[in-house]
């Protein structure tokens, strides 16, 4: 890669380049294709946690008017990916993973989808599905969290481990043992996930969907359906937030593309708000157990940390809670445990900050709790036991500059003002607190193949199947090739979104800028080296050259030993008659580099905040994010995603909390007005910094990942200013006013 | 297989209703095309639970027929292809379906399509001078006030509205104001930021 590249010298603006589209209004998400003729379907639900459908009464339904179809499961086509065994019982075909819409009459979990209205308008569909009744027959069910977790006989191990020795904390000079409980927490994204079908022929199958990953939801419907991958073409072009609930398909996005087979039609199916709670996953419920011992001098001695979290009755889910403490601190004894408690309700998924959110919550609040007992500031107590290589397995960091973000934060934020002893600091009757706490995520570089095509008008696309569901991939994409081939930002777009190109990654893990940002790295120097190549060529005055003489630099080629010589790259391409060329590249998941080195991007927040001594409401003051997330490429639309975290941590501390009715085994909340997610005036002054370092290893661009740790580390920095500010350590998420009073 | 037992004689189902009443009633005095037009029972159905609306959206007339239970929302997205208003809820709860009406903000998803008779509908693709953008939706974009971009058009709808109502003289008057519009990416500082500047620019909105 050519040396004079300098991402904080950028000349180039970083408004996102899709940011017209948005602004306007044209910017089209999953359900906004129109096409002709088309349908409409809407799901009817179960009202019960676990049984089986008796019996279905659709004949005021099928008699709406409008009605086109219903499926249900005694009409549903056999899809091959939904009865693996049936063609070929002795080997394992493709399985459809988790549930297999219409398949059976059997019920797991309230909420589960048990037909599909198709009609012509979404009004009658909607009228129609209201016409359906089910009758069922009930089984006993566990919704109950708490009560589940004390039975034994009900958990399923789901790994252990230890460093040194066990409970070592035990022996330490000083030690805190604690539960930390989190609730149900939800996506809910902005947009309603929707899948838009349409066959084309029996065979030829496109769909436009909310889908974190084009390519995975190719993958899964081909084999699914029994279709060759190039006969489904997936379109993901814009995406309104996800954070993890699109990663995988559910069952709505087979049910559109039945619906479509069996009326003929494209068929559109939107779901409710209320379904998409039962229906796309959600952030685990989660107890944990964590006891940390220290020395007086602060040195950690043993971290044990044991968790439990819920899964449904028919996929087991399980994320990484316990792991940071295997990793984020230096300490010689650790011993952690994890498992999964089923219950009658839907899989739970990846939900922003999977594992290490819920896991931070317990380590970096036990961490806080220790510090005032050894009397220690927190940062410092951090710093003693700041891990200079991956605890667990020995190997050094690519890059760690999480001392920096220790001090630009502890700066910005006044840290200075923190009062040593909690509920001590007023300012105008409020009672105010400083908390900090610290996040982390996995860091990588993932496969990814990207194609460049340079046309002689001095333009360049470059394409990759990949999402951008917020973040701007399209504009770091975009970035980066500016940079890479010296040309404006307005002469490139950067096209995705659609299974018929090049196979990018699934938008996850924070990992899109590294993968994608490779490949098109890769692209940008074949293209170039390709221009050297028809220089020498094409060009007389070039023709004695060898490639390693001639230089690109922003548009132009030239004799490296005498810069007289020279030709832009439009002129080459219009002299050699070709209109444009083109290149597609590969780059290859960091697997080598991953036996060498430990892969992490960090953050830490700081927050401060006030707290009605009388009526415990909280008021944040200020949060001040900060993280190592490598060389930054896109400074704005970067500093929004760590505010956007910020915003997400402030509703997992503060205010998000699915509620389970258990007599009915029955959401209660699932809307806008009972499940509260932050608005704005719940949101205080938000300050980023970044290291902003490049990471030297894991990509050639420099950058780590972001999406992820904006959120780790949030909500224990809230719950950490909440003890400073009134001496209350609240461990049960959210913590709303009435756990301040008691 | 399936049981539909209970085919059921106690409430009869609204197309059966019609069949014996109102369709045959109008059917003997109408006209010969719209006979050939009500072919079948949907379709007579269809033709008498519409009503006609006229409603002018951006500046342009539209004369329509739709059935009362259609909500603005859905009439804009799925009759007028009008998709830049979003459906975040269909509830009134999150704001993503903001228009003006009249020069109002409203929820569209709250409002049926027929209440709005003879009213002036301003959703925003109806903003921008043709290639000049609005100066919110601007402001917007040099903030960076969104990331996925699926709640910007109702905040945008809803920002033009909080200056003009006179709610956007300090940063705490514009989160209060603008906290019907939920944004699940977390932008509201820089829509705050953003509204700021607009309303400290002056320019008429
Ligand atoms: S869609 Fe109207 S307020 Fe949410
Ligand atoms: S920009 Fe994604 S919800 Fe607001």
């Amino acid at each position: 890669m050519d040396k004079e590249i300098n991402y904080t010298e950028s000349y180039f603006a970083d408004d996102r380049v899709d940011g017209i589209e948005k602004v306007t209004g044209k910017a089209k998400f999953a359900a906004e294709h129109p096409l002709a003729e088309m349908a409409y379907a809407v799901f009817v639900c179960s009202t019960i946690p676990k049984g089986a459908i008796k019996n279905m009464v659709l004949y005021e339904a099928r008699n709406a008017p409008g009605v086109l179809d219903i499926i249900y499961y005694l009409n549903c086509p056999t899809i091959p990916g939904h009865r693996p065994y049936d063609k070929d019982p002795n080997k394992k075909g493709f399985e459809w993973r988790g549930l297999k819409v219409f398949n059976d009459n059997i019920i797991y979990s309230n909420g589960q989808p048990i037909a599909l209205v198709i009609a012509d308008t979404l009004e009658r569909a909607v009228y129609a599905a209201s016409l359906v009744k089910a009758e069922y027959v009930t089984e006993d069910f566990i919704t109950d969290f708490e009560k589940g977790k004390k039975d034994e006989a009900l958990l399923k191990k789901a790994g252990d481990y230890k460093r040194g020795e066990a409970d070592a904390y035990k022996t330490a000079a000083v030690f805190v043992e604690d539960e930390y409980t989190i609730p149900i927490e939800t996506h809910n994204p902005m947009e309603l996930h929707a899948t838009t079908a349409v066959w084309e022929g029996d065979n030829k199958l496109t769909v436009y969907d909310k889908s974190q990953g084009p390519k995975g939801t190719q993958a899964e419907l081909a084999r699914n359906f029994g279709l060759d991958e190039k006969n489904v073409r997936v379109v993901t072009e814009y995406v309104g937030g996800a954070f993890g609930s699109a990663l995988r398909s559910w069952p709505h996005v087979p049910a559109a593309v039945i619906a479509a087979r069996k009326v003929k039609r494209p068929v559109k199916l939107v779901l409710t708000r209320e379904q998409m709670f039962t229906m796309v996953g959600y952030r685990p419920h989660a107890w944990q157990k964590i006891a940390i011992g220290a020395g007086k001098d602060g040195k950690l001695v043993g971290i044990s940390h044991h968790a439990i979290s819920n899964t449904s009755t028919y996929e087991d889910f399980s994320e990484g809670i316990v792991g940071v403490s295997q990793f984020l601190y230096d300490c010689p004894n650790v011993n952690t445990s994890y498992k999964l408690l089923p219950l009658n309700i839907n899989t739970p998924t990846w939900m922003r900050g999977p594992g290490p959110a819920t896991g931070c919550f317990a380590l970096e609040c036990a961490l806080d709790d220790l510090s005032y007992k050894l009397n220690i500031d927190p940062i410092e107590l951090r710093l003693i036991n700041y891990a200079e290589v991956h605890p667990a397995s020995k190997l050094p960091w690519t890059s760690k500059f999480l001392k920096e973000c220790y001090a630009l934060g502890k700066e910005k934020i006044g840290w200075h003002n923190r009062a040593a002893i909690p509920g001590s600091l007023k300012e105008n009757g409020m009672l105010v607190g400083y908390g900090m706490a610290g996040g982390v995520f996995g860091a990588g570089r993932g496969q990814a193949a990207a194609k460049g095509i340079l046309k002689s008008d001095g333009s360049l696309v470059l394409q990759s199947a990949v999402s951008d569901m917020g973040p701007g991939t399209s504009t770091a994409m975009v970035t980066i090739g500016a940079e890479l081939m010296g040309l404006p930002m307005n002469k490139i777009k950067f096209e995705l979104g659609d299974t018929d190109l090049p196979p990018g990654p699934t938008q996850g893990g924070s990992g899109s800028t590294s993968a994608v940002g490779a490949a098109i790295n890769a692209v940008c120097d074949s293209l170039k080296q390709t221009l050297k190549e028809m220089a020498i060529q094409q060009v007389p005055a070039f023709s004695t050259a060898k490639p390693e003489d001639v230089q690109y630099k922003k548009g132009m080629l030239f004799f490296k030993s005498d810069k007289t010589i020279s030709i832009s790259y439009t002129d080459l391409l219009q002299q050699s008659g070709k209109p444009e060329i083109e290149v597609i590249k590969d780059s290859a998941r960091a697997s080598a580099e991953a036996q060498k080195y430990a892969m992490h991007s960090f953050s830490v927040h700081f927050v401060k905040l006030q707290v009605h001594p009388v009526t415990g409401v909280i008021r944040l003051e200020h949060i001040v994010s900060t993280a190592d997330a490598g060389k930054i490429i896109t400074p704005k639309p970067a500093r929004s995603q760590m505010v956007g975290g910020a915003v997400g941590g402030i509703g997992m501390a503060l205010t998000e909390e699915v509620v389970i009715d258990h007599h009915f085994g029955r959401y209660v909340n699932s809307n806008f007005g009972d499940y509260h997610v932050p608005v704005n005036a719940d949101t205080p002054i938000i300050d980023v910094l970044f290291a902003d370092k490049p990471d030297p290893i894991i990509n050639p661009m420099g950058s780590k990942g972001i999406g992820e740790i904006a959120l780790v580390g949030v909500a224990p920095a809230i719950a950490n200013a909440v003890y400073n500010a009134t001496g209350k350590r609240v461990r049960e998420l959210p913590i709303t006013p009435d756990k301040l009073l008691s | 297989m399936e049981q539909e037992y209970k085919e059921n004689c106690a409430g009869e189902s609204r197309r059966d209703f019609l069949k014996k009443s109102t369709a045959l009633a109008a059917l003997a005095t109408a006209t010969p095309v719209l006979l050939k037009a009500a072919g079948n029972d949907e379709k007579i159905a269809g033709y008498f639970e519409k009503i006609p609306l006229q409603l002018e959206v951006n500046g342009k007339v539209h004369n329509l027929s739709v059935e009362p239970r259609v909500t603005l929302l859905d009439l804009l997205r799925e009759q007028l292809n009008l998709t830049g208003t979003k459906k975040g809820c269909d509830h009134g709860q999150c704001g993503a379906c903001t228009v003006h009406v009249d020069g109002r903000r409203i929820n569209s998803c709250l409002s049926l399509a027929v209440m709005n008779e003879g009213k002036n509908v301003t959703t925003i693709e109806g903003l921008a001078d043709g290639e000049k953008l609005h100066p919110m939706q601007e402001s917007f974009i040099k903030h960076d006030g969104f990331q996925c971009g699926y709640c910007t058009p109702g905040q945008i709808m809803s920002a033009i509205a909080c200056v003009k109502e006179g709610h956007a003289n300090s940063v705490d008057e514009i989160r209060e104001f603008m906290s019907g519009n939920i944004c699940r990416c977390g932008a509201y500082p820089n829509i705050v930021d953003a509204i700021m500047e607009v309303k400290k620019g002056g320019q008429p909105l």
